[in-house]
């Protein structure tokens, strides 16, 4: 049993999904599908556990040995992904109990479970997979049920947020595609042991380059790298707040694992450093993101598309790490992978709890809000000090490695403009805390028939989401986890590092 | 006899925790509440003062809470510095809480259990700082104690509250991650520990144009200094109510502030490389042109409580400047001057309350004449006024002999000049309040005596508050030896 968790990790959520179509009854499939998260979660554990103790685990698809069959590899680097993925998923479908009956009718519910399962099984089976082609499937899998995910928002414009995506995602993967057809053409192999091994041989084709620059773009289209962003505010405003809870603290990581993965793994950082000034690229993206999504979300009066654009300069930051062609930059680049993923994760569900009781997530509605629900604004502070990067939550830890990069690598400006980045989070998370706490609640209308709720979020909303704030300070201190295992994976991946 | 320091240790950053849970716990009844508040104060103090005790008898001893990072770990350890900043903290809260007692009741604020548990977290951060064995500790207890006082600096609660707060927070927060934060790390990259030793921690070999770069972002990154142009956030603090700003913008926040630089001056670079550095000569200058331009500002001040911070900004240049001077008198007179501008200038913020509750006057020009009404508030501001200026007997005139030796033996005849200058203005911007109140000028109405104004002396606790600091310039004066001897083994 314990042989084949590698495969069991994407079988799990993948049976899981059809299953719920029979079951049928909203309820039941809710407990059904948290059952289905809480075993991906079980399991991704004890790969963890595995790996740190036994090294690699590799497994053939169907008995069927690597360069014909479906290798699925799970490393350090995989298993640590897995976690994030998973965790996030199960906290964010406990949430979807009461925290989807104002978002999505429920008559759609069952379909909307279905859709989850099969979007986490995508991600988990791209993290999993040992096969360059399969990792194309699982993105096209998961990449289909993010387009109906959020074209479940209630909004109309989530229809056209989704067909936007669509049109970028489909365009990244076909890229991608394009990419990997070339590989196979230059080296007869698709498991990425095996393309690893013969990539070297051809540096210097064009062929290669070729392949690697699709691959790169493709890619970059998913996990938003600026100026590639422009379909993720919109998919992130429109879409139920929990699917925005879940997406953004799993999909962009997802495609940051994917880059680093096919970057370092399968490229290799000799080839990819010598084939194209990628580094410089990634550098100059990852500030130019921050610092422009950044701005733009001082901006923005709906919180959700605030938060949306604080991700893409987030997804800076990791960039960043990325280009400093470190061990101690990938180091930084897997610790914010993680952590954002908390923070995020964290905000967008305090965020669905305040669009739960008030409909909305305009910046209107949170006026007074720290009076009325104190818990949940807490859970947005918390989130926000670790965004901002304060000490004794896990923000502060990623970013104490990034500049640590950017000073070792000799970059000082570099380090500058990041901690420059996190002065304009500070602001447009004051925003918020100011509009909560020191302005006085909006409407003192008459409690209209359909009057927004304004009372704390029910206590399902509440407890996975002080769970992420919680673990945001509990990784914040004890960092063993995090650096540990991201310390490992830099130095496997790069040789070296701390 | 070591076990029971470190129990000591921690016993004085639990306590004022625990101080808040219990306020917050408390809420319900105000008594009761303040009483936890007093209790928790006296039991700090007398933690603190076995701690001078060990401390003195040679006693360093320290232990590890917790690994953060690898090879980063969050430690205490005792040391006459931290002890000197512990000390006076510890004290003067008890004596805030009693003034506050008087304050907060008697201008009928709102929302009193907040600021009390506040204020404990303010004050067990001002403790973490302290105590704080490394820059990595200092910082983490540093960002608390901004976070905790924003809500105590806000909490009126109105726009005007708002925008200080805005102003406060941006460059307290600003000036910690864009210069201090960095600063750490690049002394983390360079050095490859944290911890303080004393000497410094730099290598000889370490190239002087990075020392100095650090130097220059520490100086600007420790904001709560306010080394000039990074001074703002303290007049706009003063939006607070008035035991806020007397306690954390006299002494707990701004002398954090000093404190860390003392620290990074004396035990990250070493007083050798101090001032071998060539830009600690210029950094000098721009510290002494802050002391005569913030003195120069609070000259032009009508609010009191204005006029106050800016007199502190002034002051705590005094205090950067002896470090950067360094020299061992310097150092001393920095140390000295922390306790004795703490107990002024809290006296004088004191006073300002004390004004504020019992006839509602914020500014200068009115309170021609008030000495009648307020004979003891007011006396009590002429003597703290002398302890700021630094003349007999009051505390002050220690530590600006020292500071004044200080300058001597680095050679800086300029910078003695400007000590001096801004002696002259201090007695300028302070000497006339208390005087004017006392003797109105002819023909301008002064305030009879209670009865006919209706104007009498504040609330009976707010009262003792401010006869207890200002004995206490009085008998720093007669009695220094133990914040001097103190004073004389950091290093």
């Amino acid at each position: 049993m314990l042989s084949h968790l590698p495969i069991l990790q994407v079988v799990v959520p993948l049976l899981a999904a059809p299953a719920c179509l029979l079951l049928d009854r909203s309820r039941l499939v809710w407990i059904f599908t948290v059952l289905a998260c809480g075993l991906s979660l079980l399991i991704s554990m004890l790969l963890l556990y595995q790996v740190s103790q036994h090294g690699t685990l590799s497994y053939d698809l169907g008995g069927w040995d690597a360069p014909w069959g479906i290798e699925y590899r799970i490393d350090l680097l995989s298993a640590y992904v897995m976690l994030v993925v998973s965790g996030i998923a199960t906290l964010v479908i406990v949430a979807a109990g009461t925290g989807l009956e104002r978002e999505i009718p429920l008559e759609k519910q069952t379909v909307f479970y279905v859709t989850y399962l099969l979007c986490l099984a995508g991600l988990l089976g791209i993290v999993a997979t040992g096969d360059i082609f399969n990792v194309f499937v699982f993105l096209e899998i998961s990449s289909l049920a993010t387009y109906a995910l959020i074209a479940y928002g209630r909004d109309r414009r989530a229809l056209w947020a989704a067909y936007q995506y669509l049109i970028v995602g489909t365009i990244g993967a076909t890229f991608i595609l394009i990419g990997i057809g070339f590989l196979y053409s230059l080296t007869g192999t698709l498991n990425m042991q095996d393309l690893a091994a013969r990539i070297p041989d051809s540096a210097g084709s064009r062929t290669a380059s070729t392949a690697f620059v699709f691959i790169v773009v493709g890619v970059c289209l998913k996990l938003a790298l600026f100026p590639l962003h422009l379909w993720l505010p919109n998919a992130y405003a429109y879409a139920p707040s929990l699917v925005t809870a879940f997406l953004a603290a799993t999909a962009t990581k997802v495609a940051v694992y994917l880059l680093i993965r096919l970057h370092f793994s399968v490229f290799g950082e000799q080839f990819a450093s010598s084939s194209l000034p990628l580094h410089g690229i990634l550098l100059t993206l990852g500030l130019a993101g921050v610092f422009v999504a950044s701005l733009v979300a001082i901006f923005q009066p709906d919180i959700k598309r605030l938060f949306a654009y604080s991700s893409i300069a987030q997804i800076g930051y990791m960039i960043i790490g990325i280009g400093f062609g470190t061990a101690i930059g990938l180091q930084a680049t897997l610790l914010h992978l993680f952590n954002h993923a908390l923070m995020k994760g964290a905000l967008f569900l305090a965020l669905a709890a305040v669009v739960y009781r008030l409909g909305s997530a305009d910046i209107s509605a949170f006026r007074g809000l720290g009076r009325r629900m104190p818990w949940t604004m807490a859970a947005i502070v918390i989130g926000g000090l670790s965004l901002i990067g304060m000490p004794l939550t896990v923000g502060f830890v990623s970013k104490w490695y990034l500049i640590l990069a950017a000073i070792e690598a000799g970059m000082w400006p570099v380090a500058l403009l990041v901690v420059t980045g996190s002065i304009l989070a500070v602001v447009y998370v004051w925003r918020l805390v100011e509009a909560a706490y020191f302005q006085p609640p909006e409407n003192e209308l008459p409690e209209g028939l359909d009057g927004p709720d304004r009372r704390e979020a029910p206590l399902t909303l509440l407890v996975p989401t002080w769970l992420l704030v919680l673990v945001n300070i509990y990784l914040g201190i004890d960092t063993r986890l995090t650096v540990g295992t991201s310390g490992a994976v830099a130095s496997a991946l790069l040789g070296g590092g701390q | 006899m070591n076990l029971s320091v470190i129990g000591l240790m921690q016993a004085v950053l639990v306590i004022p925790l625990l101080a808040a849970a219990g306020v917050a716990l408390t809420g319900m009844r105000p008594n009761l509440r303040e009483g936890v508040s007093l209790v928790a104060g006296a039991l700090l103090v007398a933690a603190v003062g076995l701690l001078y005790q060990a401390v003195m008898a040679g006693d360093r001893s320290g232990w590890t809470l917790l690994e953060l990072l690898p090879g980063l770990t969050i430690s205490f350890r005792l040391e006459p510095l931290g002890m000197l900043f512990c000390l006076i903290a510890s004290f003067l809260w008890v004596v805030t809480i009693l003034y506050a007692i008087g304050y907060m009741r008697g201008h009928g604020e709102a929302n009193q259990t907040r600021f009390y548990a506040l204020f404990a977290v303010a004050i067990a951060s001002v403790g973490g700082i302290a105590l704080a064995d490394n820059l990595l500790t200092l910082f983490i207890f540093y960002e608390v104690l901004t976070l905790s006082t924003y809500p105590l600096v806000t909490h009126a609660g109105t726009d005007k509250a708002r925008r200080g707060g805005r102003t406060y927070l941006g460059l307290l927060l600003g000036t910690s991650i864009v210069f201090f934060l960095p600063a750490i790390i690049a002394t983390w990259a360079l050095a490859g520990t944290l911890t303080f030793t004393e000497g410094g921690i730099f290598g000889d070999d370490t190239p002087p144009v990075l020392l100095s770069l650090l130097l220059v972002l520490f100086v600007f990154g420790i904001g709560k200094a306010a080394v000039m142009p990074f001074h703002r956030w303290l007049p706009a603090a003063m939006v607070a109510p008035t035991p806020v700003s007397a306690l954390l913008h006299a002494v707990a926040v701004v002398k954090a502030g000093v404190f860390a630089l003392a620290k990074v001056g004396v035990f990250i670079f070493g007083l050798d490389t101090l001032g071998s550095l060539a830009v600690t000569e210029w950094l000098l200058y721009l510290v002494a042109f802050g002391v005569l331009a913030a003195s120069l500002v609070a000259m032009r001040q009508n609010n009191l409580k204005a006029r106050l911070a800016y007199s502190t900004i002034s002051q705590l240049g005094y205090i950067s400047l002896g470090v950067l001077l360094a020299t061992s008198a310097g150092l001393l007179g920095s140390a000295l001057h922390i306790a004795m501008h703490a107990f002024g200038k809290i006296t004088l913020f004191f006073c300002a309350g004390a004004i504020l509750v019992a006839s509602h006057k914020t500014e200068i020009s009115d309170m021609r004449g008030l000495g009648r009404a307020m004979p003891l508030t007011m006396a009590a501001f002429f003597i703290a006024s002398l302890s700021i200026i630094g003349l007999p007997p009051t505390g002050g005139s220690w530590s600006k002999w020292y500071l004044i030796l200080g300058t001597l033996e680095a050679g800086q005849w300029l910078l003695m000049g400007v000590l001096m200058v801004s002696s002259l203005l201090n007695i300028a911007y302070l000497l006339p309040i208390p005087l004017k109140a006392f003797f109105p000028a002819n023909g301008t109405a002064g305030y009879g005596s209670g009865e006919d104004s209706g104007i009498r002396e504040a609330p009976l606790a707010s009262l003792l508050a401010i006869m207890i600091t200002t004995l206490m310039c009085l008998l720093l004066f007669f009695f220094p030896q133990p914040l001097y001897e103190l004073a004389r083994s950091i290093g």
